[in-house]
């Protein structure tokens, strides 16, 4: 009898188990967790200077205009460097999830660059790939008329490389963090004790204070190609702003050039003497290709 | 003593009748527009995996929306819905609970097509409101399909659109809800 009590007690609460507000969702089963891949490490895909672990959507073009004006001890008279500006134009292109590839042409020494960039790791939320890894590999070309005509010059003296690994995380909604160890190799350098291949260690950084703004910073060591009282580490300090369809890094920064191989090797400004740039670099995305897993 | 085996029996039998009056989804689909008339683009999204439970016992319906899945045709638009909008890493999921009211009225057991009042809580955003609106249930072969549209008010949901969008996009989302529903087996 005892048994058929329990039995039935049992029976009941089956029942007002299933006639209470049930949550019907946890009585599906949960569908395997697919590996997702961290997103908006930066937001874009280059730092301020340097190349960032942020790829560009595939299928999307970024057009970036990059601003550098003359060095604010210029005094009043120039406004405080207002009155000179070095540009770069350029055009990026997210081809995969993890391959971009971009050329651009910077009127400081008339150089046109090329470089794809292509991340074998990429960092997951579930952290089990706790950082992305970024391989870069670009090419300048200085295109300005020849320092002497007088003497035979090739077309490879023209021709700089530069060799990037760049090992980064987003450490949280906020914060992301990344090195970049490079190689510069310039075929043809100014001197006899400028060292044609430069090495060099990037760090850099960004903090996002709220939603649309970000301070970055973006700074490179460089290990044996630097001259006394000639070149200096090149610095930028900056804020993104990011307004829809575009992104403005306004910022500050030592360096002139545009491309790794002018940053790294000819920045010529101080920090400490107030030889810094104010820059300021726009980005502007278009959807260029028909996004494919989105069939409408 | 032969009750007791009788009616337990009976209640073991209606618990277990009750396991198959339930139906589901996992690929329900939503879309939702939030363009002003002057925006030169469509602010649109569209999901194709929404979870949705309905028991047609005691109308109880919910669903569940991974806030991540949305699709848009720009990259860099569902890029900022994502990270500026609807910040789906800190809210990964949008829930509707609640109960179809005029369930009774609902022959689920017969082909057709029923008009239902649906209320219940949406949680989105870290926010929770009460939302009702109504909707169609269709029965087909036995099967519910499910079918809304309806807008919520983007503010109550503390999400936020900054002056400078906003001539493009509108603070009310007009969602337009489809799920044909399959029965839920144990």
């Amino acid at each position: 009898m005892k048994k058929f009590v329990a039995l039935f007690i049992l029976a009941v609460l089956l029942n007002i188990t299933l006639w209470a507000q049930e949550d019907l969702l946890s009585q599906l089963k949960p569908d395997s967790t697919k590996k997702e891949y961290v997103k908006s490490a930066f937001k874009s895909p280059r730092v301020i200077m340097s190349h960032s672990i942020e790829f560009l959507n595939p299928g999307t073009m970024d057009f970036r205009i990059l601003h550098r004006f003359g060095t604010l001890d210029q005094g009043y008279k120039n406004f405080y460097g207002l009155d000179q500006a070095s540009m770069r134009l350029g055009f990026d292109f997210g081809i995969k999830r993890n391959l971009m590839v971009g050329v651009g042409r910077s009127t400081y020494k008339k150089e046109v660059d090329v470089y794809a960039k292509y991340a074998p790791l990429q960092q997951t939320t579930d952290d089990k790939m706790p950082v992305t890894v970024a391989l870069v590999s670009g090419m300048t070309m200085n295109t300005s008329p020849w320092d002497d005509p007088t003497r035979k010059n090739f077309f490879t003296s023209r021709l700089g490389y530069y060799f990037q690994a760049l090992v980064g995380r987003k450490i949280n909604s906020k914060l992301t963090l990344q090195v970049a160890p490079t190689l510069v190799h310039t075929n043809l350098v100014a001197t006899d004790f400028q060292s044609n291949d430069v090495f060099a260690l990037g760090v850099g950084g960004r903090y996002k204070v709220s939603k649309r703004i970000a301070i970055t910073c973006d700074y490179y060591h460089n290990f044996n190609g630097l001259t006394e009282g000639v070149n200096y580490d090149p610095l930028s300090v900056g804020v993104d702003i990011e307004t829809g369809g575009h992104v403005f890094q306004l910022h500050f920064s030592n360096a002139t050039g545009m491309n790794e191989r002018a940053f790294i090797n000819e920045t010529y400004g101080r920090w400490g003497k107030g030889e810094i740039r104010w820059g300021f670099n726009l980005s502007r995305i278009f959807q260029i290709a028909k996004r494919k897993e989105n069939s409408w | 003593m032969k009750k007791a085996i009788l009616i337990s029996c009976c209640l073991f039998l209606i618990s277990i009748l009750h396991a198959q009056d339930k139906f589901f989804t996992k690929t329900g689909q939503l879309h939702f527009d939030a363009t002003t008339k002057s925006s030169p683009t469509t602010i649109e999204g569209k999901h194709k995996s929404v979870v949705a439970v309905l028991d047609i016992k005691t109308g109880n319906l919910q669903f569940s929306i991974l806030m991540k899945s949305f699709l848009f045709k720009q990259a860099l638009m569902e890029e900022h819905f994502n990270e500026n909008y609807v910040e789906s890493d800190k809210y990964p999921k949008c829930e509707f609970k609640g109960l179809v009211l005029n369930n009774a009225d609902v022959n689920y057991g017969k082909d057709g097509s029923y008009n239902a009042k649906v209320k219940g809580t949406l949680m989105m955003h870290g926010v929770t409101k009460e939302i009702e609106t109504t909707g169609k249930v269709i029965i087909k072969e036995g099967k519910p399909q499910l079918k809304a549209i309806f807008s919520i008010t983007l503010t109550d949901y503390n999400i936020s659109i900054p002056n400078l969008v906003s001539d493009e996009i509108s603070k009310i989302a007009t969602i337009d809800l489809d799920c044909s529903l399959e029965p839920l087996k144990k």
